[in-house]
């Protein structure tokens, strides 16, 4: 009886982490547990910029501020993406464990 | 008609412009443009050049890119909208209902604008065979169309062309026949980037031009080939292929636009040219910001536009199917656009990104012109003179608020309704604004006459008549009858008479006229020949309602006859007469339905405050069918028909003027006469007086009061608006060979025509130019003296620019020196200099040249808002960032006011450095609130962007820090400080604080 239920719970927790998974995958900056400070804040930035771009009363407001035009802005927005917050941090050997 | 979320104004802005066949009326093309969560359908007449709404529609939602598609041998294009939704919708626009009708609707994802949710990028296949949405990240969507066995449109389920940690800059359908619909997209890949800690793969990260391929055999989408590009390129143009081209695309990049395309093709560079004729530094960084295309069976060419306003038209030398070279060639400059749309009528229609939106008709294709040709041959940037419009003329424009920086209502200008102040526009395209809620109208013609005229009338002469044919005017004690020829002239010999004012008149049966005057009637015949009725012995004419076949008149004492045109079209007069206890004030009947003999409903205003509907019918003739008792005496009564959308009978619309200056509108039941749905809508202090014109071909009213105002119906809705005009007495509708649709118009002693403009619109607006883009503005004790702070990022002020173009000159001045010898070089190097010498390029139009980065230029201005002219202007150092405006009169300096204008000191944007410095402006009005002059300068350690007076001292947000500042002779002295902001006070921050 009992090891039927720790079969059961280690089928689910299978599950769980499978569906974990498949949701990081399908779902561009799902946070899992070896998110670290700069992953989380790169995937801020990136979808602050893509709202930015996507709103265009938003993107209208850079272009007034900075005195450029809305295309120049959202290029700007586009290029902010690749890389907004630094190269990311080096690896440990603990981050393999 | 939605009930929420009206806006008394709409967007004015407009986000994406597409054209096509949208009503797939042949040789026509319309536009359809996102104004934000508006889609609207705009129709150039090509006759007059004048751009109009069709259609508008509001989405409720955030309406982010739009495209046109048509299927393979079908006339009409439909419109595929990407918005926040997370939906794919195709719409269709139905001309005979005039409305935009959902042909699909496809939900792929979540609602809003979204990292990978689609709906940022929108590319369809040139035959309509297949349609991209795409994510600014990772995913893209692709739909296939076809049409099924009754012509209908069909979708299919959405195929994937995702991929993984890419960051879409832009994606096009490219034109390549009927083979397998490919699209090109601009993408970087950052997978490598997150990867690396050293930082070197994003260094080397490069843009990478891929082509997915629909294979419409295996159904779904392949990466089919993909190139890094040495420079990133924002925007693609598709060329166009199959039997009409070479296929292929441009891509724009910073400073080059490259030529690519599949196969044995080399890549065609062409630098994009500079202005030569500007005081711009040569490294400032070009854009191309929208393009449009032209493509008729012979010819296809490219407008490409900088970021300076600089349209380029792009063509292509082909050998085969291989593009041997590229050509740009100056056009004209235009305002900056978010979408530009060539129309097959020769229109170019620019959507601007800020202000108002222009449409030009295209005069010349500068062709023959000599302008300098820039091809691949060259590697450097090559120059040309900016000019004025040479190819292009203006034709038309739309009002645009965008971007809107500061409103306020008040009646500054001592009118008796308030205005609306507004301060819009960006750099050299800014403006201020003044608002009136009103109708334009345009003057056609004003003539004087002799005495002051009460009453206009305008008649045909026959009913088949197109044109007016007399204007009648009375007087207190006469009327006038003038012709309506090429000239207005009087006539004598009208048949009407003169020495007597006329209470109404009008064409009756076919070809005759009738005057009513206090005296009794005047029946005038085609012939000349005239019938005459006279009142009774001390009795007269009071008021008339005439139509066609029908009169009826009321007599001093409250008695009614009534006339009918017999078969012989002579006036019969109805045997009994009615008797009312009070007076009759007014009177109206209204046209005669088709098919019918006569109108069955009078309706007569009463002393006694009442509106009574009588019938006119043979068999219950002058009886009362409806009462409706008012809040004052009835002045006016018009029945105006609204034809009916539907096709069912016009509704009857009873329009009751009051002597309180109050109109109210209600609803005549077509059977039973009983009156319904009435509302009330106060006008002005006059009593109000109706007249019946015709706006867009149906019955419109304008009723007189202290104001005059119109009632229309326009896009399916009745519109009040007041006429932005002077006060008028009396109208009449007026058309003529020279006036498809006015009105004639009395008021004081003046005769006018006139017609309405921009119908719909709510706001008719006075448009000042400023220099920069405005940042606040203050009235100057309720006047309409305003001060106007402006200020502009990488601007250059009048100084710096003075100071560049001395270094210009001087740099020219040296070439010259150093060309002794060379007399070529020499001559070219002279030219130069007096080029630099002579510069002076209009900012309203060229804009306004950009200086480094980092730097500022503002200035203050005192502007007068009814007229326009600045009084004052003070323009501050380079570097200072004026950011607010406030005026303020100190405790310690009772007899005087002072302007504080906050600024912001060297402030750098990009990156934000947090050690920046600020400072206030201190300048006195002078006594005549004619000018001000500078006091003093206060530097502080912050900037500073809210300014506000408080019991005799200023309160000013410094940074995080909110002080208190008295006056001082050498600055502003700081009394008190609070230190416990989070972060740095705005305007809004500090009117929450009261």
């Amino acid at each position: 009886m009992s090891s039927s239920t720790e079969k059961a719970a280690n089928t689910e927790r299978f599950h769980v982490l499978a569906q974990l998974e498949h949701l990081q995958s399908r779902y561009t900056g799902c946070g899992h547990a070896d998110t670290n400070r700069w992953d989380w804040l790169t995937n801020q930035h990136r979808d602050t910029s893509a709202s930015i771009v996507g709103h265009p009363d938003h993107l209208s407001y850079m272009a007034v501020a900075n005195n450029y035009s809305r295309e120049r802005a959202r290029v700007e927005q586009l290029d902010k993406m690749i890389q907004p917050c630094g190269a990311p941090p080096k690896r440990t050997p603990l981050d393999d464990l | 008609m939605h009930l929420y979320h009206l806006s008394l104004q709409p967007p004015s802005n407009i986000v994406c412009a597409v054209h096509g066949s949208f009503a797939g009326i042949s040789k026509q093309q319309e536009v359809v443009v996102a104004r934000g969560s508006i889609l609207q359908l705009l129709v150039c007449d090509s006759r007059s050049g004048k751009i109009n709404v069709k259609c508008s529609h509001d989405v409720f939602g955030i309406i982010r890119s739009l495209a046109a598609f048509k299927l393979t041998g079908g006339s009409k294009d439909y419109i595929v909208v990407g918005s926040d939704s997370g939906r794919f919708v195709i719409l269709e626009y139905i001309p005979n209902k005039n409305c935009f009708e959902r042909v699909h609707q496809e939900t792929y994802g979540k609602t809003g604008c979204r990292r990978i949710v689609p709906g940022q990028y929108l590319a369809t296949d040139p035959k309509g065979r297949a349609v991209l949405i795409g994510a600014v990240e990772r995913q893209k969507l692709v739909y296939i169309m076809n049409r099924d066995s009754e012509a209908n449109l069909t979708i299919s389920s959405p195929l994937e062309a995702h991929r993984n940690f890419s960051v879409c800059y832009d994606v096009i359908g490219m034109d390549v026949g009927f083979e397998n619909p490919t699209f090109a997209c601009l993408e970087v890949e950052y997978e490598e980037v997150d990867q690396d800690p050293t930082g070197e793969a994003a260094r080397n990260v490069e843009q990478c031009l891929t082509f997915y391929e629909l294979d419409l055999g295996l159904n779904h989408v392949v990466r089919k080939y993909s190139e890094p590009l040495p420079e990133r390129g924002n925007h693609l143009i598709p060329v166009p292929g199959g039997n009409d081209g070479p296929s292929g695309v441009i891509v724009c990049c910073q400073n080059v636009i490259v030529y690519k395309n599949l196969g044995e093709q080399q890549d065609i560079r062409v630098p994009l040219p500079r202005r030569r004729n500007d005081i711009e530094y040569e490294d400032t960084p070009l854009l191309v910001i929208a393009s449009a295309a032209h493509k008729t069976k012979s010819i296809y060419f490219f407008l490409i536009q900088l970021e300076n306003g600089d349209l380029f038209k792009v063509t292509l030398d082909t050998e085969g199917d291989i593009v041997t070279d590229m050509h740009l060639k100056y056009f004209d400059t235009v305002p900056p656009a978010n979408a530009m749309c060539i129309l097959k009528t020769g229109f170019l229609f620019v959507a601007a990104e800020f202000g108002n939106h222009q449409l030009y008709q295209i005069a010349r294709l500068g062709t023959d012109d000599a302008e300098p040709d820039f091809s691949s041959r060259s590697t450097k940037a090559g120059l040309y003179n900016v000019r004025d419009l040479m190819n292009l003329v203006m034709v038309d424009t739309m009002d645009s608020l965008d971007p809107l920086i500061q409103t306020q209502v008040a009646d500054w200008a001592n009118e008796d309704a308030p205005q609306i102040y507004a301060i819009c526009g960006r750099g050299g395209r800014s403006t201020l604004r003044v608002l009136r809620n009103g109708l334009e109208i345009a003057e056609m013609a004003v003539s004087e006459l002799p005495g002051n005229p009460v009453a206009v009338w305008t008649v045909r002469r026959t009913v088949d008549d197109q044109y007016h044919s007399y204007i009648i005017v009375s007087f207190a004690n006469a009327t006038l009858v003038l012709a309506i020829q090429d000239s207005i002239e009087e006539v004598p010999d009208s048949g009407f008479l003169g020495t007597a004012p006329t209470i109404g008149c009008g064409l009756i049966g076919d070809d005759s006229l009738l005057q009513v005057y206090p005296g009794g009637l005047r029946h005038i015949k085609s012939d000349r020949r005239i019938n005459e009725w006279k009142t009774p012995a001390r009795r007269y004419i009071v008021n008339c309602a005439i139509n066609r076949r029908q009169v009826v008149i009321a007599l001093s004492g409250g008695v009614i006859v009534y006339f009918e045109l017999d078969l012989t079209n002579q006036l019969r007069e109805f045997s009994d007469h009615h008797a009312f206890e009070s007076d009759i004030l007014c009177m109206s009947i209204s046209e005669i339905p088709e098919g019918e003999l006569r109108s069955r409903f009078l309706t007569v205003g009463l002393a006694d405050n009442t509106v009574r509907v009588i019938s006119l019918d043979p068999t219950d003739c002058l009886q009362r069918l409806g009462v409706q008792s008012v809040q004052g005496d009835p002045s006016s009564l018009l029945i105006i028909e609204t034809p009916d959308d539907t096709g069912a009978a016009p509704v009857l619309h009873m329009n009751i003027g009051l002597s309180n200056g109050c109109l109210i509108r209600t609803t005549i039941d077509q059977v039973t006469g009983d009156l319904a749905d009435t509302r009330t809508r106060y006008l002005g202090t006059k009593p109000v007086s109706l007249y019946k014109v015709t706006v867009e071909g149906k019955d419109a009213v304008i009723a007189t009061s202290s104001r005059s105002w119109v009632l229309y119906n326009y896009q399916n809705r009745f519109h009040l608006t007041p006429l932005s005009y002077m006060p008028l007495e009396s109208a009449a509708p007026f058309v003529s060979p020279q006036c498809a649709e006015g009105i004639v118009a009395v008021g004081k002693s003046t005769l006018r025509i006139l017609a309405f403009e921009k119908l719909g619109a709510v706001f008719n607006q006075t448009t000042h130019r400023l220099k920069f883009t405005p940042r606040k503005f203050v009235s100057l004790f309720g006047t309409d003296n305003l001060i106007v702070v402006e200020a502009d990022h990488a601007a250059f002020t009048e100084k710096a620019k003075a100071d560049r173009k001395a270094a210009l000159v001087e740099g020219a001045e040296a070439a010259v020196q150093a060309a002794r010898h060379d007399v070529n070089q020499q001559y070219n190097a002279q030219e130069l200099r007096e080029l630099y010498r002579n510069l002076d390029n209009d900012e309203s139009q060229h804009g306004l040249p950009k200086n480094r980065n980092g730097t500022w230029a503002s200035s203050i201005r005192l502007i007068n808002a009814t007229r326009g002219n600045t009084l004052c202007h003070y323009e501050l150092p380079e570097g200072e960032a004026a950011m607010c405006v406030e005026l303020v009169q100190f405790r310690s300096q009772p007899d005087s006011v002072f302007v504080l204008v906050g600024c912001a000191s060297n402030l750098q944007l990009v990156p934000h450095h947090n050690p920046q410095a600020g400072c206030v402006y201190t300048f006195l009005v002078s006594k005549a609130v004619q000018g001000f002059e500078f006091i003093h300068r206060t530097v502080l350690d912050s900037p500073v962007y809210s300014i506000h007076a408080f019991k005799g001292v200023a309160l000013i947000g410094v940074g995080r820090m909110l002080r208190l500042y008295d006056f001082g002779k050498k600055r502003l002295l700081m009394k008190c400080e609070n230190k416990s902001l989070s972060s740095s006070l705005i305007p809004e921050d500090m009117e929450h604080l009261f």
